[in-house]
């Protein structure tokens, strides 16, 4: 029997039903049921699994009209009016942005350094003016001794943003006790991490508070020159950047006797050239020097012998623009946010399998379950939480049963994580804990600068294991040999590049041990995620036989007749998936 | 900068030309243009406030642009204050959207509840 | 069109002829021509005083500085975490299959390079990638397809508009 036209339902498999009885039900008083087929696509699709937020969905073909958040009424009308009358009823078309209201981050959050960003015209100095900017650096000039400054910031409790998590005061007078008739601040903008991006968004956003920062440290340590160090990767940042430095020093903010001071200082901004060991902050400076950014020994440290081997303070982004709020609110007021240990609050980039990604500022203490559910809005699709990375390629991931841990320095290294600079990506239950684990690898491996040998030949030895597992060639002891490479190149490297790099590997082998185990002993991804561990299948009572699939594919795998169920051979099948992109039905599985 | 008092001036006139602007205008429209918002549209969302308010002869409208909002995953992002309403923020208004917000927000006053990020 | 030494000198002069900026002069001379050549390397160590082996040294080190030609475009697609987890893969096995090339390479006609970036920070728009200085969001497959074809297109109109006035400007001669 030859059809018009097909229906394809999508969605629960209750609410999809629903409205395929009501869509049937109403062709048949219609008397169309003869001429056009209601079906209903089932089954874990890549497809039907992002679709299922957007509630019941269906696609009339041949004329390929997507519809979504469908009800039983509303498929009553689809019938009537575009069915019967030809008349697509443009109300219910999907839309690419669901228009249902959109959830903005909750009430957990707190703006310090985030207060300006979003709502000031970062490229008008004027309205950071308005925002009581520059206030904090002429309180510190004109009324205040650096050691003032100093015992503001010891009581504030601020530690470096940047991942370490050393006290700033303690920062801060290292490099002033240092006898020397030049010294420097810089900014380490050498936002590296994949996933976090709040320098950005701050350099971005507010860039005359981070210039603030640096100026009060400069007071504070005896500096008259300052270095930004920004990643090329940020153009936008760049630019904003160097346009807020040009307008600070029209106002006489940068440069001589400031304040009417007889202080004076200038800023200049250094663009990376992409290499990620730059953020280490003696590769950082190397950098800044023109020289291949690798890390050196420490110590000496910057304090004492940094840029041009002169005194140097260098801090994150996030870190100085903290100061100027602390100076202005006091340092009792910050170290009422937060633990004991960690004070205020921190940034963090939500990204990953979560509703809602984004960037948030919460106090820090706040559990990963808050950041997760309150503020991320769960995970996406509803799907179980399976872990979350912090730290970046060199933290480490934090699985369900810590998900009432507090978020501070100390708390997250107890179980084998990092703060880092605030990367937080979350995964769910389809996403594989061994292809994650050669992801970071394959990042540090390409990033390790090259300069010591433990880092440089043992994340390519524990990348080849990942790879092999990944590819089914994985041996029994490929674990062991992993933890036994990662502990090695921990102790045997420089910098926190090489000794950060096995952290993924060895937290989610110890978090996640079964999954390596599946994989190397059953040869089962469960995620499916690792295409030598799956298969692409046909489901043929759903296949139209559109032919589609076989046109697309790239190497000829899937036999079949026009307008008959269509078959894949395991044997010449690349595992592209390809054919689960094209399907219209959504009839292809993944095993 | 001589002193605190200069940069106290500064903020006062900043103040001042920000009251002026909102008394002046019947609203403000600001586009988010960080790198995320970009990577979305943003550019092409801005051009097209611009070119639909010329298109309706619309002088006594101030758009201008933020830095990232942190709602990143609705860029295009877009806050509109009509008078001295709340500003609300708009989600996902690419190009083809523009039209529909300023007829029904910038000069109709009323709100478009669909596109609107709840608070 | 600029030559190697011209092009070199200018850089060299904006930033004062200060090797202390050698890694910013490098990238931005880079960026002239998509890539740098020995003769670049030799012409930059001998104005900034230096040896030509460190000029060599630092400008194999960064990934934003090539010692390798460059296609007409290039892309510089996000391979880091979080654009991997929402679908990195197909979008980058999309561009593989669309350009016919593997990472790191450059199609046979020059027109593109296929290249890898890191986090450009725009994390929860991705996946995401930069084609020559522009960058877009929300990629799936179809979408990174769709852009392609929206550059070939453009260059054909290109071609095809210069075409037409060599024509003219030949039959303006005759």
């Amino acid at each position: 029997m030859a059809y018009r036209a097909h229906v394809i339902i999508s969605g629960t498999p209750e609410q999809a039903q629903e409205v395929k009885a009501a869509l049937m039900g109403k062709l048949d008083t219609l008397g169309l049921n003869e001429e056009i087929e209601v079906r209903e696509a089932t089954g874990l699709t890549p497809r039907s699994v992002t679709m299922a937020s957007r509630g019941v969905e269906a696609v009339v073909y041949p004329e390929v009209v997507h519809y979504a958040g469908l009800t039983p009424a509303a498929a009553e009308l689809i019938a009537e009016e575009h069915l019967l009358k030809g008349r697509p009823v443009q109300d219910l078309f999907f839309e690419e942005h669901p228009a249902e209201p959109l959830d903005a981050p909750s009430a957990k959050e707190v703006r310090v350094v985030l207060r300006n960003v979003g709502t000031i015209n970062p490229e008008s100095i004027d309205d950071y003016i308005a925002e009581d900017g520059y206030a904090a650096l002429g309180k510190a000039l004109t009324e205040m001794t650096p050691a003032e400054v100093l015992e503001v910031l010891k009581t504030s409790g601020l530690r470096g943003r940047g991942g370490a998590g050393f006290p700033t005061w303690l920062k801060w007078s290292f490099a002033r006790a240092a006898v020397s008739d030049e010294k420097y601040v810089v900014c380490n903008g050498d936002e590296g991490d994949p996933g976090a991006f709040m320098n950005r968004r701050v350099l971005e956003g507010d860039p005359h508070a981070v210039i603030e920062g640096m100026a009060i440290a400069a007071y504070v340590v005896g500096a008259q020159e300052g270095y930004f160090y920004v990643r090329a990767e940020y153009p936008i940042a760049i630019r904003t950047l160097r346009l807020a430095i040009e307008q600070a020093r029209d106002y006489g903010l940068l440069g001589k006797n400031i304040f009417g001071t007889d202080f004076s200082f200038d800023l200049e901004v250094r663009m990376g050239a992409g290499a990620f060991v730059c953020g280490e902050e003696t590769a950082l400076m190397q950098s800044i020097e023109g020289k291949r950014g690798q890390p050196r020994t420490r110590p000496p440290f910057p304090a004492t012998s940094g840029l041009w081997g002169k005194p140097t303070n260098i801090n994150n982004v996030e870190t100085y623009a903290n100061v100027p709020q602390i100076l202005l609110q006091g340092g009792e007021w910050f170290a009422s946010m937060g633990t004991e240990k960690s004070k205020g609050t921190k940034t963090f980039a939500i990204a990953g399998k979560v509703k809602r990604t984004g960037l948030i500022e919460v106090p820090l203490g706040i559990t990963v379950r808050e950041i997760v559910y309150d503020v991320g809005g769960g995970v996406l699709d509803s799907r179980p939480f399976k872990a979350v990375q912090t730290g970046g390629p060199l933290g480490g991931c934090i699985p369900e049963k810590h998900l009432d841990l507090p978020v501070d320095y100390e708390s997250l290294a107890s179980v084998g994580s990092a703060m880092g600079s605030g990367g937080f990506i979350v995964m769910d239950d389809l996403t594989c804990m061994v292809d994650m684990a050669r992801f970071f690898m394959e990042f540090a491996q390409e990033e390790s600068c090259g300069k010591c040998v433990p880092c440089r030949v043992g994340t390519r030895q524990m990348l080849e294991i990942l790879e092999s597992i990944c590819a089914g060639t994985g041996k029994p002891g490929d674990i062991e040999a992993l933890e036994k490479l990662g502990a090695s190149v921990t102790q045997g490297s420089l910098c926190g590049l090489g000794q950060g790099a096995p952290n993924p590997v060895l937290s989610m082998i110890l978090n996640f041990r079964n999954e390596y185990e599946r994989h190397i002993y059953d040869h089962k991804c469960d995620a499916k995620v690792c295409r030598a561990l799956i298969e692409f299948t046909i489901d043929p009572p759903t296949c139209i036989g559109c032919t589609r699939c076989a046109r697309n594919c790239p190497v000829d795998a899937i036999a079949g007749k026009a307008r008959e169920a269509h078959v894949i051979d395991p044997e010449i099948c690349i595992r592209c998936g390809i054919c689960a992109e094209v399907c219209p039905v959504d009839a292809v599985f993944v095993e | 900068m001589k002193s605190l008092e200069e940069l106290q001036k500064i903020k006062e006139r900043a103040l001042e030309r920000r009251r002026l602007a909102g008394e002046g205008s019947r609203a403000r429209v600001v586009v988010a243009m960080g790198t995320c918002g970009i990577a979305a549209g943003a550019r092409d969302t801005m051009t097209a406030i611009l070119g639909e308010l010329e298109k309706r002869q619309i002088a006594d409208v101030v758009v201008t642009q933020t830095g990232c909002v942190g709602l990143c995953e609705y860029e295009p992002i877009v806050q509109v204050q009509v008078g001295d309403q709340d500003m609300v923020t708009y989600g996902n208004i690419d190009t083809d959207r523009v039209s529909t917000l300023v007829e029904e927000h910038v000069v109709g006053g009323e709100p478009v509840e669909k596109w609107l990020v709840r608070k | 069109m600029e030559d190697v030494i011209a092009a070199t000198n200018r850089i060299i002069d904006k930033y004062g002829a200060n090797s202390e900026s050698l890694v910013e002069i490098l990238r931005e001379l880079n960026d002239v021509g998509g890539y740098l050549t020995t003769e670049h390397l030799a012409q930059a160590a001998k104005r900034l005083r230096v040896p030509e082996s460190k000029v060599a040294s630092v400008a194999s080190f960064y990934s934003l500085i090539s010692l390798e030609p460059m296609g007409r475009h290039v892309i510089r697609f996000c391979q880091d975490a979080p654009c991997h987890v929402v679908g990195g893969r197909e979008v980058w096995e999309a561009l593989e299959h669309e350009l016919g090339i593997p990472f790191g390479e450059t199609t046979l006609d020059g027109e593109w390079s296929l290249m890898t970036t890191s986090c450009i920070g725009a994390c929860a728009v991705g996946p995401v990638m930069m084609v020559d200085e522009d960058i877009y969001g929300n990629l799936t497959p179809e979408r990174a397809r769709e852009i392609i074809a929206r550059y070939r297109t453009a260059s054909r109109q290109a071609a095809q508009s210069a075409e037409r006035a060599g024509f003219a400007a030949q039959g303006g001669q005759e």
